[in-house]
């Protein structure tokens, strides 16, 4: 009778397995380490990260948002999407009444909380350095059902090698330096636009052992004199008045990429543009790096 | 007074030693030649510039809290802040928003824009105060624009998030981009301040017995506060356009003078200005190589130093007047 007993509770709980494996035959986990449980392929995805919503629409599931953020303008059809706010701040009634399968996001612990209180599924990812990109564009497309995931990355990956092959073998090694903002705040050899340029072939004046973007003595910049300057269109006048600025090489020669509002759009998101952003900072590289 | 002097040479020594790359001995200098160039173009001017600023920030402080006759006034407190803050907002958004205006506040600069900003909120809170008369009242527009004006300044920063970095190194104050020009506006405008202010520390002075008391002191209050709180909003512009908002020296420079010596109003604003030099040069020169080669922001130092000194201090006393007395 025991045995039987037994055999019938074992019977049981391989049924239920069976049972919730199928329930949920989806499993992605996030940046927070977190697994979440879908039931099918998500079909209302809201993005609140622009690198994200580019992702989304790169594996060609860009009917598949329905709300995204303010700052998420590419490509162009997502104007047509519900605007929601700031990817930290957004507006919590918004995306609960869209009723999405799941949301997308990075880290903003209250949003998330509150997400998830609501009964909200959040999927945080957060991509960072061009390995979390192959990592998230994975995640994605389990998320969303869909393969071309590896194909996609493979044709980032394949952009940033045109680039950097068209590279002429005079400009390794070039000393450059990449301003994020007024501060300055740099990008160093760690962050994704450093390691962008490292595949270029260029030297970045700031190591990796000061974080991604560091905010740095003017001094240092000074010292390590680079050779070709990457900077915005706005701080670009005020470069020659920046005390003891104009003994830099790359201000003597001129060689400061400018880079326009539209492009900074391009070059400050890691996501699928990454190699449009490649051959942007390559195309300025090849005018200024080292032809004298 | 002697000591602060001396304080003051010793940190401009140490300041134009230490660079992206720590302590560096300047009798080296003949042997590397672009070290040098350094030294004058950028370690000499930034650190002389947070000695002005500084000076200027000290010498504000100890007219505050004078003129409001409330010892916890900081310079900021007519608004100027606040007013600084929207300039520089309002110019970085501009320039990404619309670049043909833009180009125009390009001309200006920050430092202009911040300068006009803090002198708008000034003019606000004395138009807003009707004159000079009433203190309290003065001190209360001063507040009231300061938080408006906030306001504005975070719904300009909504339209372009972007531009939250730059603003970063504006609030907490930064003394990166500090060359001559600066240091010699700084400069004169600081002499002038003190020419014109240090006589009038007789008005403070008297001030601080009560207004029906100066007034039968023979003194002609409205004029001379008018002619004080326009050298406090010169003094603050200046800095504030210069280097960001310094916290905290303003505040604490007055509180760290009395608490060595008993003086008059007069000789208050002279060592107060010395003392905000100190503390500012020293902030300046630990911020520059405790991270070396990055940066911490001046500001947050100031707050550290300044903060830990007066509460050491108050201590010291508080144990020296509990030991007195057992």
């Amino acid at each position: 009778m025991n045995l039987s007993r037994i055999m019938k509770q074992l019977m049981l709980c391989c049924l239920g397995l069976l049972a919730s494996s199928a329930l949920f035959a989806l499993q992605v986990s996030d940046d927070r380490g977190m697994t979440l449980d879908l039931p099918s392929p998500a079909k209302r995805v809201v993005s609140l990260l622009p690198s994200l919503s580019e992702m989304v629409c790169a594996l060609h599931a860009c009917d598949r948002l329905v709300g995204v953020d303010r700052n998420s303008n590419f490509p162009l059809t997502l104007k047509n999407v519900t605007s929601l706010g700031s990817g930290l701040d957004p507006n919590i009634e918004a995306i609960v009444v869209l009723k999405p399968d799941v949301v997308v996001m990075s880290h903003a612990h209250r949003a998330v909380e509150r997400l998830n209180s609501l009964g909200v599924k959040v999927l945080v990812l957060e991509p960072k350095t061009h390995a979390d990109v192959e990592r998230v564009l994975q995640s994605l497309a389990t998320l969303l059902g869909v393969e071309g995931a590896q194909k996609l990355w493979r044709s980032i990956d394949a952009e940033i090698n045109d680039s950097a092959n068209s590279m002429p073998l005079k400009s390794k090694g070039a000393r450059v330096y990449f301003e994020v903002n007024r501060g300055p705040y740099a990008a160093s050899e760690s962050s994704f636009i450093g390691e962008i340029l490292s595949r270029l072939g260029t030297k970045n004046i700031i190591p990796a052992s000061l974080g991604p973007f560091p905010l740095v003595n003017p001094e240092f910049i000074v010292k390590a004199n680079p050779e070709v300057i990457f900077i915005t269109a706005q701080e670009a006048s005020t470069l020659s008045s920046r005390p003891g600025w104009g003994r830099i090489n790359a201000i003597q020669n001129k060689h400061v990429c400018v880079i326009a509002n539209h492009e900074e759009d391009i070059i400050a998101r890691p996501g699928p543009r990454m190699g449009q952003a490649a051959a942007i900072l390559a195309h300025c590289l090849l005018i200024h790096g080292r032809f004298e | 007074m002697l000591l602060l002097l001396t304080l003051c040479l010793v940190v401009l020594y140490w300041g134009v030693s230490v660079g992206s790359a720590g302590f560096v001995n300047l009798g080296s200098m003949p042997n590397e030649p672009g070290l040098a160039a350094i030294v004058f173009d950028i370690r000499l001017p930034r650190t002389l510039g947070a000695l002005c600023c500084g000076a200027l920030l000290g010498l504000s402080g100890a007219l505050a809290q004078g003129l409001f006759r409330n010892p916890l006034a900081d310079p900021y407190l007519l608004g100027s802040a606040s007013g600084a803050t929207l300039g520089v907002a309002a110019a970085l958004v501009a320039f990404r928003v619309s670049p043909s205006a833009g180009h125009w506040l390009a001309r200006l600069g920050l430092t202009g824009a911040a300068f006009i900003g803090a002198m708008v909120a000034v003019l606000l809170t004395l138009a807003l105060a009707r004159g000079f008369q009433h203190t309290f009242r003065l001190l209360l527009c001063g507040i009231v624009v300061g938080v408006v004006l906030g306001a504005l300044c975070s719904l300009t920063l909504l339209l372009d998030p972007q531009v939250l970095q730059s603003m970063q190194t504006f609030m907490l104050g930064s003394t990166s981009y500090v060359g001559w020009n600066s240091v010699i506006m700084m400069a004169i405008g600081w002499l002038v301040c003190i020419v014109i202010a240090v006589p009038l520390g007789r008005l403070l002075d008297g001030l601080s017995l009560g207004e029906s008391t100066a007034i039968s002191l023979g003194l002609n209050i409205g004029f001379l506060r008018a002619v004080l709180v326009c050298v406090l909003a010169l003094a603050v512009g200046l800095s504030v356009a210069q280097t960001g908002l310094i916290a905290f020296v303003g505040l604490a420079s007055p509180h760290l003078v009395r608490s060595m010596v008993k003086v008059t109003h007069a000789h208050l604003l002279l060592i107060s200005s010395v003392m905000g030099a100190a503390l500012l040069g020293a902030a300046d020169v630990l911020a520059r190589c405790l991270l070396a080669p990055r940066e911490l922001p001046v500001g947050v130092l100031t707050a550290v130093l300044g903060g830990g000194y007066l509460l050491w201090l108050m201590q010291k006393r508080q144990f020296s007047s509990t030991g007195g007395e057992s």
